[in-house]
């Protein structure tokens, strides 16, 4: 399990036939589970506000947002203000992080690899912790470059100590790079949480935001952060191909014309502006980018044509479905973090207890 | 030190190109092993090892001896032992006896208890990131100590078992989880993270539940500090040293043969699982006493066997000189930590954590460049 297959040239038409049905069923049940959640995280919520005025309210969403803060009411200003921008931002954040787990799998041909499990998302959280505690800098806004910059030299420390020795008999493997990148989150965790204590007010800056979560965002923090993740995602979306073509083997690569170094740079470039713009608006998240490429794998195929496709319809689902699970499960707020980690946790251990990932 | 494993070929490898000039050259260098024999029975001296752990003796207590007296109230060693002895002035006896001391031997004790923990689990994994601060367990005992302060029945002895609870619960749900006809290591440390992941993000949670005083004074806790430490913190961990210690000594003869490979170990006539979890439950209890006082300290538990492992250049991880390595470390990342920035007080766990950080990256770029995880342990 070192690498997705592609689809074989030599299947049968009839197999072929059933995998496309099968997309297809997924991409149309994709697509009406997500509007479901779109509703849900629009109407759920607490402020008791009933459906009819939800929907009253949203349609005038336009208006009100250039309306006086004044001028509207306490329903208004929640709906308009906190939960529209925020079921955006789950859907923005969950694609970024998805479609760049699913790249990281791909690139580092190694099936444990996730934003959050390889010390990404932590690398951007200690240079946003470094950046406010040195250059005051509050949360939203222009530490999102802070963020773009902890994510590169991290994915490029991590990913250069943990594969190194990978060219010699039985180095690397994936456990050595999650063990690297656990290994260096720990330790920029640990350091940026030894800033928070030393700062108390950098300290209560980041205590809601260090969980990962989406609680509180208006739409100053999405406008700042969606065109790093759209570039990102357009940047992702036109590496199918090669990444197929990677995941038979550098060598195989090369042969069929790819070139494994322009597209591990490319691929690195994505991830930096995905993982940094969804940790600098979110915080660092773990697990998205694990269980959205496994669960897709199983449902349509290792094909990264479809895969990183689908990733950006599946990974929403997922964080939209955390985001409002951990609205309601308790009565004050679960940051999505903490439910994407619950969630996320028994599927790593499941890959783990797998009899292939020994081998990995 | 009582060696009854036969060497291994070779040696520990060394990952710094400085030493490692080959296996050959290495065991000429070493100083020659002594036997003392009496009738039927052989005691092999290490006389090395037995060096190394009595300098490292010396240099926990007189690391310790040095917080001791200094500080922002500077004593003499003449007032120091006044103090001990009973006869100094209150003041004297109150900052020494009450506030330092207890300090001092909590973290002695504390560092030497990490060691310990992490000695069984780096053998038991055979891998040296398989200590408890990446496994998970320190993580599950902060939980466990989070939820008893939240539910508000936090003290002395309640908080500790919570850790400890915290500590066995994630202890057995991982080496649960990780099995598959036994539990092999590397499926141990991949469950563990998972778990620790999980955990992290619980406590993080349980943090945002709390006022904004209570949630800084946890996070501080949470970053492993020995700053509040009492004699009523010491004395759990001294009885759970007291108690375990002894035990996991007693099993340090079959974790040696282990390291041989469990198939070699079984053929010996080890009891393997039995001699795992015996092993796993000590080292767990120790690492939650632990975090029940300070907070899950970083890195010491990964660091000290380690570096006193190559210190010894013993074949395997031995527990003693390993506890007097962690005793030594974490009285001396203390005094950093006291003094460093003056006069804010660090938690010590911020600077167990950037020193074993720093050691943890040289450890895997350098096992990347010896060949892969070659050297499992």
């Amino acid at each position: 399990m070192t690498a997705p297959l592609p689809a074989a040239p030599a299947r049968t038409a009839p197999l072929r036939r059933a995998l496309g049905a099968r997309r297809a069923v997924v991409l149309v049940a994709g697509v009406l589970i997500l509007l479901g959640l779109l509703v849900a995280g629009l109407f759920v919520g607490s402020g008791d506000i009933s459906a009819a005025r939800t929907v009253d309210v949203l349609a005038r969403a336009p208006q009100l947002l250039g309306a006086d803060a004044q001028d509207r009411t306490t329903t208004e200003v929640i709906l308009v203000e906190r939960r529209l921008p925020r079921t955006l931002l789950a859907v923005v954040v969950g694609a970024a992080l998805g479609i760049s787990g699913a790249l990281m799998q791909a690139l580092t041909r190694n099936p444990l690899a996730d934003p959050g499990l390889l010390g990404v998302n932590a690398g951007a959280y200690t240079a946003v912790v470094f950046g406010s505690a040195t250059l005051g800098l509050t949360i939203g806004g222009a530490h999102v470059w802070l963020a773009m910059g902890g994510a590169l030299v991290t994915a490029v420390l991590v990913h250069v100590v943990g594969s190194s020795g990978t060219a010699g008999r039985g180095g690397g493997g994936p456990a050595r790079l999650v063990l690297t990148g656990v290994a260096v989150g720990a330790v920029l965790s640990g350091v940026s949480h030894g800033v928070t204590l030393v700062m108390p007010e950098v300290f209560d800056r980041v205590r809601f935001w260090s969980s990962g979560s989406l609680q509180g965002r208006t739409f100053d923090d999405l406008s700042a952060v969606a065109p790093f993740i759209l570039v990102g995602l357009l940047v992702a979306l036109s590496l199918p191909r090669a990444l197929n073509a990677l995941a038979l083997g550098d060598d195989a690569a090369v042969a069929l014309g790819s070139r494994p170094g322009t597209v591990r740079l490319v691929g690195l470039l994505a991830i930096t502006l995905l993982c940094g713009a969804a940790t600098a608006v979110a915080g660092p998240m773990s697990f998205i980018g694990l269980i959205v490429p496994h669960a897709l794998r199983m449902l349509i195929g290792p094909d990264h044509r479809w895969l990183l496709r689908m990733s950006v319809l599946a990974a929403p689902i997922l964080m939209l479905g955390a985001d409002l699970l951990g609205r309601v499960a308790t009565a004050s707020e679960l940051p999505t973090g903490v439910v994407t980690a619950a969630l996320g946790a028994p599927v790593l251990i499941a890959l783990t207890r797998r009899r292939t990932v020994r081998s990995l | 030190m009582l060696e009854t494993a036969p060497r291994r070929a070779g040696g520990p490898r060394g990952h710094d190109g400085s030493r490692g000039s080959g296996a050959p050259a290495r065991s000429e260098r070493r100083l020659p092993d002594r036997t003392l024999r009496l009738g039927r029975f052989g005691l092999r001296l290490d006389v090395r090892a037995i060096v190394v752990t009595l300098l490292l003796a010396a240099v926990a207590l007189s690391l310790g001896w040095w917080n001791l007296i200094s500080g922002s109230s500077a004593f003499t060693a003449a007032d120091a032992v006044d103090a001990l002895l009973g006869v100094a002035d209150d003041g004297t006896a109150r900052v020494i006896l009450d506030w330092r001391a207890p300090r001092v031997v909590f973290t002695l004790l504390g560092g030497a208890a990490l060691a310990v923990a992490g000695a069984v689990f780096q053998s038991q994994t055979r891998n040296p990131l398989g200590s408890p601060d990446i496994i998970g367990f320190s993580t599950g005992a902060y939980t466990g100590a989070l939820v008893v302060s939240l539910l508000g029945v936090g003290s002395t002895w309640s908080t500790p078992a919570g850790a400890v609870v915290g500590g066995l619960g994630t202890g057995v749900a991982v080496y649960l989880l990780a099995w598959r006809r036994g539990a092999s290591g590397l499926r141990i440390i991949l469950v563990g993270i998972g778990a620790s992941i999980f955990l992290g993000s619980v406590n993080s949670w349980l943090l945002t539940l709390m006022s904004r005083e209570d949630a800084l004074s946890a996070a501080t806790w949470g970053t492993g500090s020995v700053n509040d430490i009492t004699w009523a913190h010491v004395a759990p961990l001294l009885a759970a040293l007291a108690l375990l210690l002894p035990t996991m000594l007693v099993h340090g003869t079959d974790m040696t043969l282990m390291e041989m490979g469990d198939d070699a170990a079984q053929g010996l006539g080890v009891r393997l699982e039995r001699v795992r979890l015996i092993q796993f439950l000590c080292g767990i209890v120790l690492v939650s006493v632990v975090t029940a006082g300070a907070g899950p300290i970083a890195f010491v538990a990964l660091v000290a066997p380690q570096l006193a492992l190559r210190l010894t250049r013993a074949a395997a991880v031995q527990l003693i000189p390993a506890a007097l390595m962690g005793a030594a470390l974490l009285v001396g990342a203390d005094l950093l930590a006291r003094s460093a920035l003056l006069p804010v007080q660090l938690p010590v766990g911020v600077i167990t954590l950037c020193v074993g950080g720093v050691y943890l990256v040289w450890l895997l770029v350098g096992a990347g460049r010896s060949g892969g995880r070659g050297r499992s342990r």
